[in-house]
């Protein structure tokens, strides 16, 4: 069955992006390599989007990260959203279809990590704030976001 | 006294070492003496999540190694991280042959995993095998009259495959304390996020998170929260020092056991930001030269 595209927006629109019958993006391809899940069983319920603690400081909900790596849209690996989970996993944890959203996450950070591009330097760490910091914190974050 | 085998991490023995002197003296108190493991190297702090990301998996793996390759079946750790990436690592090669395998090819200079140990997290040594009554045996101070609100975090409790407890309604932190007479009050945001390693890059969004957390614990009338994660203490404790309202002490779990089995001195009350003794002190909780003037 091919569809049109009106008919791909009716279809996102009534029963979220589960039933898509489209060809897979290199998008939705690497990121299913990447974090080993199965994206289209996403239904756009929104719950990892209500129990994100950080929602107040990304640009997109992760239930719309979702939705635009089914569709293929490659300008979510510029988003901040990826940048701001801090791996809870409270998403993962109450996902109906047993999605890991926060692999999902880790799947753009990653993307963007192996093309040489580092979030963060250390160098941004005011030294006088340096030495109060515990040695997780500073590894947990170069792990998540350096290359 | 029963050796037990024990990966302290890299905080446990600097910014957090409250948690350690405290968790030591109280498990000596109980027949306990912690014997750190051969060799140990940095968990890596983060589970790697990513399908093709091996080597991430090879420093938990090493460790995992050592310890099998000493004749022991547990590795007990007080840390949530290191608990969750120790945990996961050994859950991933205990069902994925291919990646042990490659993991032991690469390890070449280590003795191969088999994946024979199991990664325990000091709250489930506490109740699963020292006990709760055990525990209650050695209370020389009943903490009576403190009100704390528990915090577990993320990282003890997800995903589901390492969570200490029930990932929604935990209550084996509530459940220690109320051994040594504390009245557990349960809040809202107890396995909420704190911001995690966020406190590094993104400082003022951890300081809101705490704020919410502190907020969350003050409706239900706590005076302290008690935790089992040196990340979520600093969070929690340290950032208070960027909010306008503080002044909510918070401890490891482990120092007010201390506390109750009067081994008060094991901990260094100076090394938290909000100090914990004023109210303490109010509530007559305690005695020797940390309750000093």
């Amino acid at each position: 069955m091919v569809l049109n595209e009106s008919d791909t927006e009716l279809r996102l629109g009534i029963c979220g992006t589960r039933g898509m019958e489209l060809a897979d993006s290199e998008l939705l391809i690497r990121i299913t390599e990447l974090s080993g899940e199965n994206l289209r069983s996403c239904y756009q319920c929104g719950k990892c989007s209500a129990s994100c603690p950080m929602t107040d400081f990304m640009d997109l909900f992760p239930r719309d990260v979702i939705k635009q790596i089914i569709e293929g849209k490659e300008k979510v690996l510029f988003s901040e959203t990826p940048w701001v989970c801090a791996s809870c996993f409270s998403c993962t944890a109450r996902c109906p279809n047993d999605i890991d959203i926060a692999g999902v996450m880790e799947a753009v950070r990653q993307i963007r990590l192996r093309g040489k591009y580092d979030r963060f330097h250390p160098s941004r760490i005011p030294l006088d704030e340096l030495e109060g910091l515990p040695q997780i914190a500073l590894i947990g974050c170069f792990r998540k976001m350096t290359g | 006294m029963k050796s037990i085998t024990y990966f302290p991490g890299c905080t446990h023995q600097t910014n957090g070492r409250n948690m350690e002197s405290s968790g030591k003296a109280v498990l000596e108190t109980l027949g306990y003496q912690l014997e750190e493991m051969p060799e140990w190297i940095c968990c890596g702090t983060v589970f790697g999540l990513s399908e093709d990301d091996l080597f991430h998996q090879l420093a938990p793996i090493r460790n995992l190694a050592r310890v099998e390759k000493a004749g022991d079946e547990k590795l007990v750790t007080m840390c949530a991280m290191c608990y969750n990436t120790l945990g996961r690592a050994n859950l991933l090669v205990r069902k994925d042959e291919v990646a042990l395998e490659a993991l032991n090819r690469f390890m070449d200079d280590e003795p191969d995993y088999h994946g024979r140990v199991d990664v325990v997290h000091l709250t489930q040594f506490l109740k699963d095998e020292v006990g709760l009554d055990k525990i209650s045996s050695k209370v020389k101070r009943p903490l009576e009259g403190l009100k704390v609100m528990p915090y577990y975090g993320c990282l003890l409790l997800r995903p589901e495959e390492v969570s200490i407890d029930s990932m929604e309604d935990p209550t084996i932190i509530c459940n220690i304390l109320e051994a040594v007479g504390i009245k557990s009050i349960k809040g809202s945001h107890i396995s909420q996020c704190c911001g995690s390693y966020h406190t590094v890059d993104k400082k003022e969004a951890v300081a809101r998170r705490s704020s919410e957390i502190i907020s969350s614990a003050r409706k239900k009338g706590a005076d302290m929260i008690a935790l089992a994660c040196p990340l979520c203490e600093f969070n929690l404790d340290d950032r208070q020092r960027l909010l306008s309202k503080n002044g909510m002490p918070v401890l490891y779990f482990t120092e007010l056991l201390a506390i109750a089995f009067g081994l008060e001195d094991s901990c260094d009350f100076d090394e938290h930001y909000v100090d914990p003794r004023p109210l303490l002190r109010e509530k007559g909780l305690l005695g020797g030269s940390n309750g000093q003037e």
